[in-house]
């Protein structure tokens, strides 16, 4: 704020200070005005784009120092890779679930009353089941589905073996556990999309002929689409940054890229291996990268429609 | 935690009204709203059964007694306190929440205030970097912490609570999301003329007419950054620190029940917050409803 | 459903003069405790606009809704060109209705929003093409045919839904005051075309406004609504100069409540007796509606004396181009509101003292302790 005080007192003694304060193209002062975005700059600086940096930066450095391909060109080797491919299926195939059954529960809410109590109720628990990760949801599933979980001693008892000892910690269990912070998220996004579906819309079509099929069809789903797959890009990036409910879920191995990230960086497992943690980080930041613009572009165009 | 959330959903203005009557009818229209109310039942007890099962499990398992037959005991509950180390963890998450919260807020709401008014340029480029975090997973963010870290300790020393230097960063892009709406419903600009041509200075605009006014913002984004706090892992446990999730997770293997225990009751205190946070935003949104 | 529409939709060609009668009988619509609709019945003549007017809440939606088939009633029949249609479902009634507003579809253009209801039945791309076009043509839009709902000013939409209405020429044209959204300007000249267009097309036509002046200004016949029943149903001249009721008088127009005595059917209104029209009223302490424009000054000469009307003093004088309305206080504390061509208000500037009396034409009377 001291930058703030400084600017302010160089501003014209005169009394139309406020007026001068404005902004002003290429005004003489702004090198001054500057100095206000400074601690925030720094700050980012030091904490975000600095890390970034040395991922980038750092992706190219061979453990010796200098420029090297070799920490990219392992990301394309064999367990590297396949954690990749895993890390991809599991984020497609929880994002495409949670899309579905989230835009689903997101109609159900606002088919009812806009102000009920219902709604208020699910879009508060909403709120926090999709931040609802780590290692809370892990102990919840191992809680339900795990060797002494309530479901799986339910049908034990019955004579049933769920096998889910297995299939809990392979990409079907994996997808069922982030389904539970997928869908709530699908519902948060999306349901502003839905809200601004307006009634005219059906009762116009209805007017003009047209029947709950034709509705859907010519009205309701070209207008949501660009919607839903936004959201469904977002829950991608969401469930592709995810650790902790891995880690936690799964003590050893590397089946998803972030596991092999922290492997890289715990010697845990033999050699920590800077570069290569590095090129992995990398990628997943062009991924994510890629998929964030793709909502950004596809928020845009739904924005418009919706005023 | 997962790492993206939505935002101010508590605040969703209904734009339209629905001509929805609930009244029992015969003809086309009253088969229509049958259908949709099976189908919202449908949905809602579903979607109940899938999110309810496992936090019912947890409890069922936190109440487990040893060995078969045991009748049902808190005693996970009770035990909770027998571990000072995660006491000590409670305590450590608790602080680093509210240090988040509050150097999250003095360092953007000042920041968002004056690129608003004097550097409106700036105002993407802030925005740019605010929401960068949403496609920096914290996952990779930790690697390039790691050397960051190194220097941090030397000036800081090695407490729990630097990790607030990082949490900082995650909780920007929604610190940001919820000001920016806070900004925009309120006329920065002709605030701050008004104030400044009746004498104030800068830290006075900003602490005695912007602060008050964006005051349920504030609110709202401080509790997000709470909730996000208490339920951080992955920065934590790959710079080593011990916080509350850490320690669940440590505690998970040598005690499943009380770890569990643990883990609900944070649930509970998040579902609280978020719960809070709702009727925060309904409180704001509620006469700009009545304009429109 | 495509078939069933196809004999009353389209064929290429204006649909002039093909007016149907629309009947509503005696519908019954509640809602929980509140009732919308309390037996209103309504006959309206091939190719007559009429236009339902009344406060919100009144019902006038309700029954627009009813008869678009957005809503079912509780009782009551909906009899359009001698077909009952009362429990057909919206989509097979072939109505067209335009709304409030934001009921384009924001993902087509003007043409497709248009071509929709064609689309619906089936019509070739080339005939959709070419009918859309002359009905944006009709609309005066043809230059906007391929902008979208947010390129366009209210005004537009607000056309573009009128012509994609009246593309799958119904057999009603429905309006859901769709002029309420828009600026005072665009709405009289929209409100205008609306008329010149429904006139060249012939359609018998509902509208629903809460606009007095509007419904005044476009109906052949105005429906008065109060709490679900019509209380007048006229044509606009008599609804202003012949309200039925106390309700009407006061709703339609500005009107000036003047407490005198009635006696006999008549009412003593500022010393003139003068005929009641509509309900009658019981000998007693009444209220009597007067139009200002029905309200007579004359300067005050000071001989007074046998003149009838009551010595007042001018208040305020407000300009309001070729006429100028004139507030004058009464001895007794009430006030009464003149009308004057503008020329003639210059004789009693603010602060003069004026004779007010009133013309001998007949007026609406409400019992003195009634609430309207």
């Amino acid at each position: 704020m001291a930058a703030a005080a400084q600017s302010a007192a160089a501003g014209s003694p005169d009394i139309s200070t406020a007026v001068d304060a404005r902004p002003r193209k290429g005004g003489r002062r702004l090198p001054l005005a500057w100095l206000g975005a400074l601690p925030f700059l720094a700050y980012v600086g030091i904490f975000l784009i600095l890390p970034t940096g040395i991922v980038v930066v750092g992706a190219f450095v061979g453990p010796k120092g200098g420029v090297t391909l070799e920490n990219v060109k392992t990301i394309f080797q064999g367990f590297v890779f396949d954690s990749f491919v895993k890390s991809i299926e599991l984020s497609a195939a929880s994002s495409i679930i949670g899309a579905v059954f989230g835009a689903l529960l997101a109609y159900a809410i606002v088919s009812g009353h806009p102000d009920s109590t219902l709604r208020r109720i699910v879009t508060s628990a909403c709120g926090v089941l999709a931040q609802f990760g780590g290692v809370t949801l892990a102990f919840a599933f191992i809680a339900t589905i795990g060797g002494e979980g309530l479901i799986t001693v339910f049908f034990a008892d019955h004579g049933i073996d769920i096998g889910s000892n297995v299939w809990l910690f392979e990409l079907p269990g994996l997808t069922l556990v982030y389904s539970y912070f997928q869908i709530p998220l699908m519902v948060l996004v999306f349901l502003p999309a839905l809200d601004g579906i307006k009634p005219q819309w059906r009762e116009a079509t209805d007017t003009l002929g047209g029947t709950g099929w034709h509705y859907w069809r010519h009205v309701a789903a070209p207008i949501l689409w660009p919607s839903f797959l936004g959201a469904a890009l977002l829950l991608f990036a969401n469930a592709f940054s995810a650790y902790a409910t891995v880690a936690a879920l799964v003590s050893q191995g590397g089946i998803i890229v972030p596991l092999q990230i922290a492997n890289a960086l715990t010697s845990e497992t033999g050699a920590v291996d800077a570069g290569l943690g590095k090129a992995l980080a990398l990628g997943m930041v062009v991924i994510v990268a890629l998929v964030m613009t793709g909502y950004a572009l596809l928020q845009r165009k739904s924005a418009k429609w919706q005023r | 935690m997962s790492d993206i959330m939505s935002l101010g959903f508590g605040n969703t203005v209904p734009v339209v009204e629905h001509p929805d009557t609930g009244k029992p009818g015969r003809g086309p229209l009253a088969r229509r709203r049958r259908r949709l109310t099976a189908f919202r039942v449908a949905v809602f007890v579903v979607m109940g059964v899938f999110f309810f099962t496992p936090i019912l499990a947890m409890f069922e398992f936190t109440t487990r007694g040893t060995g078969l037959g045991a009748p049902r005991t808190l005693a996970s509950w009770r035990a909770i306190f027998d571990y000072p180390d995660l006491i000590t963890a409670i305590q450590v998450s608790l602080e680093l929440a509210a240090i988040t919260s509050a150097a999250g807020l003095f360092l953007l709401v000042p920041t968002m205030v004056w690129v608003r008014l004097r550097l409106p340029r700036l105002q993407r480029v802030i925005e740019f970097l605010c929401l960068l975090p949403l496609t920096v997973p914290a996952i990779v963010l930790v690697v390039g912490l790691a050397p960051v870290y190194a220097w941090v300790t030397y000036f800081f020393g090695s407490s729990t609570l630097t990790l607030a230097f990082a949490y900082v960063v995650l909780v920007l892009p929604y610190t940001y999301r919820v000001i920016d709406a806070g900004l925009r419903g309120i006329d920065v600009q002709t605030l701050s003329e008004a104030a400044r041509s009746l004498g104030a200075g800068w830290p006075t605009v900003m602490w005695r007419i912007i602060a008050p006014n964006i005051r349920s913002a504030l609110l709202n984004a401080a509790l997000l950054s709470v909730a996000l706090v208490l339920g951080e892992f992955t920065i934590a446990s790959l710079l080593s620190f011990q916080n509350l999730q850490v320690a669940i997770n440590f505690l998970g293997r040598a005690n499943a029940g009380v770890s569990i225990a643990v883990a609900l009751a944070s649930l509970f205190f998040a579902f609280i917050l978020l719960v809070a946070l709702s009727f925060v935003g309904r409180r704001r949104s509620a006469p700009v409803h009545e304009e429109e | 459903m495509t078939q069933s529409m196809t004999d009353a939709a389209v064929g290429p060609g204006a649909a002039s003069g093909q007016g149907v009668e629309v009947r509503l009988e005696d519908l019954r619509r509640e809602y929980g405790p509140v009732i919308a609709l309390d037996g209103l019945s309504l006959t309206m003549a091939p190719g007559e606009m009429v236009a339902l007017l009344g406060p919100s809440g009144c019902g006038k939606t309700s029954a627009l809704r009813l008869v678009a088939g957005l809503e079912e009633a509780d009782a009551g029949r909906i009899v359009v060109g001698g077909h009952d249609v009362t429990s057909l479902s919206a989509n097979k009634r072939g109505m067209g209705m335009v709304f409030q507003a934001y009921s384009l579809f924001p993902h087509m253009t003007a043409r497709q929003n248009v071509a929709f209801g064609l689309r619906l039945r089936g019509v070739k791309d080339s005939d959709r093409k070419r009918r859309a076009g002359d009905m944006l043509e009709l609309v005066g839009l043809s230059a906007q045919a391929d902008r979208f709902a947010h390129q366009m000013s209210g005004g537009q939409q607000q056309r573009v839904a009128l012509a994609r209405a009246l593309a799958i020429q119904p057999q009603v044209l429905l309006l859901d005051e769709p002029l309420s959204a828009l600026d005072a300007k665009v709405r009289v000249q929209l409100r205008d075309e609306i008329r010149r267009i429904q006139l060249e097309v012939g359609t018998t036509t509902l509208f629903v406004t809460h606009d007095q002046e509007e419904a005044l200004a476009i109906a052949d016949r105005v429906g008065v609504m109060r709490a679900g029943r019509l209380e007048q149903l006229a044509s606009p001249t008599d609804v202003y100069a012949r309200p039925a009721s106390a309700f009407v008088a006061e709703f339609v127009g500005l009107t000036n409540k003047i407490s005198g005595p009635v006696q006999g059917g008549r009412v003593q209104v500022l010393g003139t007796s003068v005929a009641i029209v509509g309900t009658a009223v019981p000998d007693g302490p009444a209220t009597a509606m007067v139009r200002p424009e029905a309200i007579v000054l004359t300067t005050d000469d000071g001989a007074g004396g046998d003149a009838p009307g009551e010595l007042g003093t001018v208040l305020a004088v407000s300009f309001l181009g070729a006429i100028s309305r004139i507030t004058i206080t009464l001895p007794n504390g009430g006030s009464v509101i003149a009308q004057l061509p503008t020329s003639v208000a210059a004789e009693f500037p603010a602060g003069s003292s004026v004779r007010v009396s009133v013309r001998p034409d007949p007026v609406p009377v409400a019992p003195a302790d009634s609430p309207s």
